[in-house]
């Protein structure tokens, strides 16, 4: 094993430029580094939130508040279906998992279960998206299928996933990353100095905006004592002037999917407003209702509160208009940064929230780094001073270790976190194992009587085999850790996994070809870990 | 050339009867193991926000020590429940501790408290270094990934250990392993250290370390057992456990080494991980030496209808190379 084969030591010298021109941009200092030429390596270790501060946000999609909103839509297309027919029905109602309604002509039961059968489409895997069943005491009951649930759910985090994006893109942070976890889970991750309450707030809002009908017939004080009438509802309202609340029909005339832009502006009044513009169905629409309601009062409903409710005084019919309400400048212009992004499909619930400020990630990676420099010194010179020469060998094979780890995670943008520092520091120090296993077995060698070359030798190729099932052992902690771990695990696992496989290579491979060169140049008579 | 005199911490050749004392040290550690265990069931771990859910802040007001009477009474006055207010660091900056009210938004509450705490501390500039809020369906799910993960790594080193050896080494390696992993709990429950995602890897490290230590013993064990193949089972292991002693306790004095380093020097979030790490190693070194070994030993006596105890390794031999001598002579009367 200790003879000089070309191959061994071109692979040791290709391991040693690979690790060092891979490393070098992590040493230099920014400016020369976005300097070189393009073909030259420049990437630099991938600092994890912890280390360069920054934001990490689990959201997760409403599923229960999803499907209730898609009953409540399906409550009001059977309302407005039956009315259409003029099917005279009673008890309709929406429970968590059907939409139940009983006609009240039992010889129109036919009509009615036809017309309702027509509010579901077909699905792509060749059923309906809406099951209509007859139930006794001429009841009919409208149930989504499980299936149609789970592409609901599945479509909503997609969606969610795009308007966040947009969202967050227009707040100018920096390079923020939008992930999918799991059926319902969204992570986003933004490095650097971004305010976590600024990302909060952009997609804490659904931002569904609606326009609809003010319902005058009762005042929101009778509503409030329970006489609602069907098909409206109280909503609270952010206006003073309505502080009860506002009575509205539950029809929506024009909504915020409806708009194709959006600016934050002044009133006449000098207060903080938003100009919207509709596009052609809006505009037609917002025309129609207008005209029809002129002196009445209509709606503008964002997240089920009402903004404010102005009476229509000329229909209006260029598409564009200005709300006015209870906003502040900067309120505004989050409002209308969410309408142009498009309302969430169901609300995000944020399920984990961890923030790192720069500075403390600036003073983690000093103490990584002091840590490291006393590790490693330490290290240098525990085994120089147990081995001497050959602890010279195994210190050269770790500081290769060391570059092969981190030109490795630099070529791979594997994530470093502040327990992957540790993580690094102690594979270091294990690897001096492998390095320990064969000095001692030459030792044991050479006590045995043999040659220096020989205990040499053998000293390598005996402990070659419990080099092997040891750090196995290691390998598969670290495959454990990267995939049942989050974050800042993961990036532990990521450093012990890299560390143990250039371990065991620059322990065997470079000390051999290292104890192979002195034997060739010193002829020793003995060897000089006795 | 260089030459000095190299540091001996043994001599090249050590005798030393770990066996004789497998019984006592066996003992102690079948007591340090249930006491672990009764301490982690009656006083439980301290465990961190990742598994407990609930928000973690911490404020600094750079320049001048946080009002921390300021901030208890704001907090009070908001109702949180039990909130904990500490000074940590030089720079006189607090940490705040605080379970989510049972209906409260975990996002809005961490959201209303920085807000009230800007206000509160104004005029001075508020920092929030640190802020994690885990919400209580994220923390179940944690822990439940975080044991299951334990259990999948010691369920992996078993068969790793039962394909490479025979499976008595597998149960031995595996009693070891349980014996880490229990009295590293033990170790956080103690001294109240602070259970978090972190000493998941960590135990997982102490697994991965202790049966890498293990295994050196466990390789010895093997050659040995085919070398002296009329030696009693109980003198190879000796022999074994001594011979790669010398191994055992550099590697382990290189690892404790580089792990004081981070503990004193790696500031706080890595204390308790470094901490963890240094009483795990020296737990693993401790069994691989007096509880992975000494099991074999036991488990072979038992099983063994032999009527010399401990022959069990050379016995089944023998039994083997007997079977293979008989089954050469039916193939040789077949052919």
């Amino acid at each position: 094993m200790l003879q000089l084969r070309p191959w061994k030591v071109a692979l040791v010298v290709f391991a040693l430029l690979f690790g060092v021109v891979f490393t070098l941009p992590n040493l230099l200092p920014r400016s020369v580094t976005d300097s070189l030429p393009g073909w030259v390596p420049a990437a630099r270790l991938n600092l994890g939130l912890d280390l360069q501060g920054g934001s990490y946000l689990l959201l997760e999609v409403d599923t229960v508040q999803l499907k209730q909103e898609k009953l409540n839509n399906l409550t009001e297309d059977v309302r407005r279906v039956l009315g259409q027919q003029q099917i005279a029905f009673t008890g309709l109602a929406a429970s968590p998992t059907a939409v139940t309604v009983r006609v009240t002509d039992a010889s129109r039961m036919d009509a009615a279960f036809k017309e309702l059968v027509k509010l579901s489409a077909p699905t792509a895997s060749g059923g309906r998206d809406l099951l209509v069943t007859q139930l006794p005491n001429q009841t009919l009951s409208l149930a989504p299928p499980p299936q149609a649930d789970a592409a609901a759910v599945n479509q909503a985090v997609e969606q969610s996933i795009e308007i966040i994006r947009k969202r967050i893109d227009q707040l100018g942070t920096r390079e923020p990353s939008i992930t999918r976890s799991g059926t319902t889970r969204i992570v986003i991750e933004a490095p650097g100095e971004s305010d976590p309450e600024k990302l909060k707030a952009v997609i804490g809002k659904t931002a569904k905006l609606t326009f609809q009908m003010v319902d005058d017939s009762v005042t929101a004080e009778e509503a409030a004592a329970g006489r609602v009438p069907p098909g409206s509802t109280l909503l609270p309202s952010d206006e003073a002037y309505d502080r009860n609340g506002v009575v509205v029909k539950r029809r929506v005339d024009v909504s915020g999917d409806m708009l194709t832009d959006a600016r934050p502006s002044f009133d006449q009044n000098g207060r903080p407003s938003l100009n919207f513009r509709f596009n052609g169905l809006g505009t037609r629409r917002f025309a129609q209702v207008t005209q029809d309601n002129v002196n009445k009062r209509f709606a503008i409903v964002l997240d089920d509160r009402v903004l404010s409710a102005p009476t229509i005084i000329n229909p209006i019919l260029g598409g564009s208009g200005e709300i006015t309400g209870n906003f502040t400048q900067e309120s505004a212009n989050e409002l209308a940064n969410m309408l142009r992004s498009g309302a969430l499909p169901a609300k995000l619930n944020v399920q984990e929230q961890r923030t790192v400020g720069a500075e403390l990630g600036a003073d983690s990676i000093r103490a990584g780094e002091t840590s490291l420099a006393i590790g490693a010194a330490a290290i240098f010179a525990f085994i120089i001073l147990s081995y001497g020469l050959f602890g010279v060998f195994a210190a050269i094979a770790l500081i290769v270790n060391g570059f092969l780890i981190v030109g490795l995670m630099s070529l791979t943008q594997a994530t470093l976190t502040l327990p992957g520092i540790a993580g690094l520091i102690l594979t270091l120090a294990v690897a001096v194992d492998a390095n320990v296993l064969t000095y001692e077995r030459m030792r044991e060698e050479a006590r045995a009587g043999r040659s220096p070359l020989l205990a040499a030798d053998a000293g390598f190729r005996r402990a070659w085999v419990t080099i092997f099932d040891a750090n196995v052992t290691t390998l598969i902690a670290a495959v454990i850790m990267f995939l049942a771990g989050t974050g800042t695990v993961k990036g532990f696992a990521w450093t012990l996994g890299f560390g143990v496989l250039t371990s065991v290579f620059t322990a065997v491979v470079v000390t051999q070809v290292l104890i192979g060169w002195w034997f060739r140049t010193f002829k020793p008579k003995t060897l000089p870990i006795l | 050339m260089l030459r000095w005199p190299l540091i001996r911490l043994l001599p090249a050749k050590t005798n030393l009867h770990f066996v004789g004392v497998a019984r006592l040290m066996g003992f102690l550690s079948v007591v340090a193991v249930i006491g672990s265990l009764a301490l982690c069931f009656t006083q439980g771990l301290t465990l961190g926000i990742d598994f407990k859910g609930g928000t973690v802040v911490d404020v600094a007001t750079p320049g001048r020590p946080v009002d921390a009477a300021a901030v208890r009474s704001a907090l009070n006055a908001m109702h949180l429940g039990d909130v904990e207010v500490q000074t940590f660091g030089t720079a006189g900056a607090v940490e705040i501790k605080f379970q989510t009210p049972s209906g409260a938004d975990p996002a809005q509450t961490v959201t209303a408290v920085t807000q009230r705490l800007r206000t509160v501390l104004a005029p001075a500039p508020v920092q929030f270094s640190n802020t994690s809020v885990v919400g209580p369906k994220v923390s179940g799910e944690l822990f439940r990934s975080g044991i299951v993960a334990l259990g999948v790594a010691i369920f992996l080193m078993l068969l790793f250990i039962w394909f490479r050896y025979q499976l008595q080494f597998g149960l031995g390696a595996v009693a070891a392993l349980f014996h880490d992993v229990i009295l590293t709990f033990g170790v956080f429950a103690i001294f109240k250290l602070e259970f978090t995602l972190t000493s998941i890897a960590a135990i997982l490290t102490i697994i991965g370390y202790s049966m890498n230590d293990t295994v050196v013993v466990f390789d010895r064990l093997r050659e040995n057992l085919r070398k002296f193949r009329k030696m009693p089972l109980r003198d190879v292991i000796e022999l074994s456990i001594n011979e790669t002693l010398s191994r055992t306790i550099i590697t382990g004095l290189t690892a404790l080494l580089a792990l004081f380093g981070l503990a004193i020097f790696g500031g706080d979030a890595l204390r308790t991980f470094a901490i963890a790490l240094i009483f795990g190693i020296s737990i693993g070194t401790y069994s691989s030496i007096y509880v992975a070994s000494p099991i074999i030993l036991l488990w072979g006596v038992k099983s063994g209808d032999d009527d010399e105890p401990g022959l069990v390794g050379s016995a089944a031999q023998a039994a083997m190379a007997q079977k293979a001598a008989a089954l050469k002579a039916s193939r040789g009367q077949n052919g």
